[in-house]
């Protein structure tokens, strides 16, 4: 199972500022083992933000995100208490889904 | 089935031996999520290309994108990138590093609830052009900046 991402949505005035990351290889398929065979693909494809249940963000991704991605976005009409929740899915069909309530700037 | 699939598809490659293991049956279908991956896109080794994939062909230069991301990247595995556009109603930007093996990294599509704004961390091979690609009222939008790449990182 896919470990749990860490997501932060902090209030920016009505914006809220949002920060995803995952865990997750995001192998290439062009890397090679110890033993010389290649690591086969696997990355995340697609990740969806939504606010309060409405999809904001809809990624679509290749293998040359980074491991561990990262994804910053800001959500405009956000309060706090907000719910904010990612999904990504790999291309294994692996899947994880996160939420968060949006916190006040401190 | 996933693993032996893929390293079917390395070792045949292209997008010609994909179409006709895809015609075969071979590849599994029933993934739902799959049918909107711009695969064309994805799978395309050329700028010009990816560009036909987004149907960007007639994209004119903007300065209303900002592109934040290093002169000089140390490690290619890891670049920051974040795009800004400041165009009225942007409804999707892409992130294309235009030497990679791939292209096109990543298309954010934006719905009405978030900003012209995004950020994410991608790897590159070797020193080449950024370009975010922004569709915004239906129209498309290009800006580009040259990041060097010190230790390229696609290896």
């Amino acid at each position: 199972m896919a470990e749990p991402m860490k997501i932060r949505a902090t209030l920016q005035g009505d914006v809220a500022d949002v920060r995803i990351l995952m865990l997750h290889p995001m192998e290439t398929g062009q890397r090679k083992d110890a033993k010389g065979e290649i690591v086969p693909l696997h990355f995340i494809q697609s990740v969806v933000v939504t606010h309060n249940g409405k999809t904001v963000l809809d990624t679509q991704w290749s293998q040359a995100v980074s491991r561990n991605p990262f994804l910053g976005l800001r959500v405009k009409g956000a309060k706090a208490g907000d719910k904010i929740g990612v999904t990504w899915v790999d291309n294994k069909g692996d899947k994880r889904t996160d939420e968060v309530t949006v916190t006040p700037a401190s | 089935m996933n693993i032996s699939r893929r390293t079917f598809l390395k070792l045949t490659g292209g997008a010609g031996a994909f179409a006709a293991a895809f015609a075969a049956g071979l590849v599994a279908s029933g993934q739902a999520w799959a049918a909107t991956w711009n695969k064309a896109g994805f799978e395309s080794k050329a700028l010009v290309d990816v560009m036909r994939s987004l149907g960007a062909t007639e994209a004119v230069e903007s300065k209303d994108i900002i592109i934040t991301a290093p002169d000089i990247a140390e490690n290619g595995a890891v670049v920051p990138v974040a795009i800004t556009s400041k165009l009225p109603n942007t409804q999707q930007i892409s992130i294309v590093a235009e030497k990679n093996p791939f292209p096109l990294a990543a298309t954010f599509d934006i719905s009405g609830g978030s900003e012209g704004y995004v950020s994410a961390r991608i790897k590159m091979g070797q020193t080449s052009d950024v370009w975010a690609v922004v569709k915004a009222d239906g129209k498309y939008f290009t800006a580009r900046k040259e990041v060097k790449v010190t230790v390229g990182g696609c290896g």
